[in-house]
């Protein structure tokens, strides 16, 4: 400890003290000191910190944008989705409508067709009594012809000898007589 | 693990030569030689004690002119002659040492790395320009940054960009000086951040800023404080007088004591090898010595990396502080209600 003061005691006797300032290294120290904050200022601190002003100005810039841009984008969608909301009513209409059209095309159809099948069927049935009609008169004619030629081979059967014709001769006579 | 074995290095040599001119009055080891002549300048500079390099002297008093000359221990050149690193003047008179060395030659290279690392790092962000920072504006951005939001900006207040080149060569200047003092060999080592001429001239500087922005409202206070008794104003005036000095008489002892502090701590560690060992007579108490002292040499050089930082940030503060309070303009009733607190 003793020798410790002593050295800062003998100070003045050594040039390089410890609490004695050395005014050749303080005007040093003031020179480079001064130099040095010129150029750093000039050269260093001021590019440096203009570069990062312009570099926050630019990412605070680049925020609001991208904020504005989302909020452009959400009014966009919301936009989006009414047409589309739209577009859907539409489409809604537009399919109602044409099942119905279908619908009242069917049922149209359907009584045009009853109706058209109605009138054929009565037409048929017309033409079948017609035909039935004249199937029937002709049946008659060919049965009156039928029973005609029975009859006649019947009778020519029945006459074919004298005796039988001189005896159903008499009997027409003699019924003819009573009339 | 390199500056231990650089310091444990660094002191055998350093040894023999205190040995040399404190020895021959007792045997115990006395390490303070030693330890003031590392925290000294010096006009050599010394590599691990193993040889030293010489630097150039610029003398100038007023019988004998200027004189240059390259140093050289036990040299004479007219009526100057060169001891142990220092230079005398044989018949006594005054001279003043504008010489090349230890701290001017440190503080030469700090400033050329300063410069290096500045214009390279300006030329990067015009070159990236837009981008993110990469490679050494990387490291110095989040530095710069810190200073400029939580320095200048809280200190000074709104017109703090006028003093950014100030306040940041304040703080990268003191910040390299600490770091480079830390470095145990050349070109490191020199203790300029805790040389009481170097922080006189930071302190000088740092008051002429202050003091040159004064507003009116910060002189005011200093001469007339509003709102209080007559007698009170010059009482107080003699105080704020006293303060305009005294803050920058502070800073410079802050940062002198705080930086010679720690040089101190971390060569008496290293001594106590030679304290133990007896200067190397005593093998085991070597050992134990340098079982001791490397273990906690180890932990002081991790503090004094962070009281690197912590110094330079510190002076950078108060200065930024101080810058602020000159700056400040008078506003209004709530002045006027403080002064009649």
């Amino acid at each position: 400890m003793n020798t410790f003061l002593t050295v800062l005691l003998e100070a003045k006797e050594n040039p390089f003290s410890l609490i004695t300032p050395d005014p050749g290294l303080a005007i040093w120290a003031l020179i480079i000191f001064v130099i040095l904050i010129v150029i750093l200022g000039k050269f260093g601190f001021t590019p440096i910190a203009t570069a990062l002003k312009e570099r926050e100005q630019h990412i605070a810039d680049s925020l609001a944008q991208a904020e504005k841009a989302r909020a452009e984008m959400a009014l966009l969608t919301s936009k989006n989705e009414d047409l589309l909301n739209q577009a859907k009513e539409e489409r809604n209409k537009i399919l109602a409508e044409a099942r119905e059209a279908a619908e009242k095309l069917k049922t149209d159809m359907l009584e045009k067709a009853q109706t058209e099948s109605l009138k054929k069927m009565s037409d048929a049935f017309r033409e079948i009594d017609t035909q039935k009609n004249a199937a029937i008169v002709e049946i008659k004619n060919t049965v009156g012809q039928m029973a005609l030629k029975i009859a006649e081979q019947v009778i020519r059967k029945e006459l074919h000898t004298h005796e039988a014709q001189k005896e159903f001769v008499d009997k027409l006579v003699k019924e003819t007589n009573l009339n | 693990m390199l500056l231990l074995v650089s310091l444990m290095l660094m002191t055998p040599a350093a040894n023999i030569k205190a040995e040399g001119s404190e020895a021959p009055k007792s045997t115990a080891y006395n390490p303070v030689p030693t330890i003031m002549h590392h925290i000294a300048d010096s006009h050599e500079f010394d590599v691990l004690e193993l040889f030293a390099i010489p630097l150039p002297c610029i003398l100038y008093s007023s019988s004998t002119g200027v004189t240059t000359f390259i140093y050289h221990d036990g040299k004479e050149v007219s009526g100057y002659k060169c001891d142990e690193g220092a230079i005398h003047r044989e018949d006594g008179a005054f001279f003043l040492d504008m010489s090349i060395t230890k701290n001017v030659f440190t503080m030469l290279l700090a400033a050329l790395i300063l410069i290096v690392i500045f214009t390279s790092v300006a030329k990067a962000y015009k070159v990236n320009s837009g981008k993110a920072p990469k490679g050494l504006q990387s490291v110095i951005e989040p530095l710069f940054v810190f200073i400029r939001d939580e320095v200048a900006k809280p200190g000074i207040g709104p017109k703090y960009e006028g003093f950014m080149p100030y306040i940041m060569t304040i703080f990268f200047f003191i910040l390299v000086l600490n770091l480079l003092g830390l470095l145990p060999i050349f070109p490191g080592g020199a203790n300029v951040t805790g040389n009481i001429a170097f922080t006189m001239i930071l302190a000088v500087v740092a008051f002429v800023v202050i003091n040159i922005n004064g507003t009116s409202t910060y002189w005011g206070h200093i001469f007339w404080m509003p709102g209080v008794a007559i007698p009170m104003k010059i009482f107080l005036a003699i105080i704020e007088v006293i303060g305009l000095i005294t803050k920058p008489v502070a800073l410079m002892i802050r940062l002198f004591a705080n930086m010679t502090a720690g040089h101190i701590i971390v060569l008496s560690l290293i001594s106590l090898i030679f304290v133990f060992g007896e200067a190397g007579k005593s093998l085991p108490g070597t050992g134990l010595g340098a079982a001791i002292a490397v273990p906690f040499t180890l932990f002081i050089s991790c503090i004094e990396v962070l009281v690197a930082f912590i110094q330079a940030f510190i002076f950078a503060m108060l200065t930024s502080v101080f810058i602020g309070m000159a700056l400040e303009e008078g506003h209004g009733d709530g002045h006027a209600a403080e002064g009649h607190h």
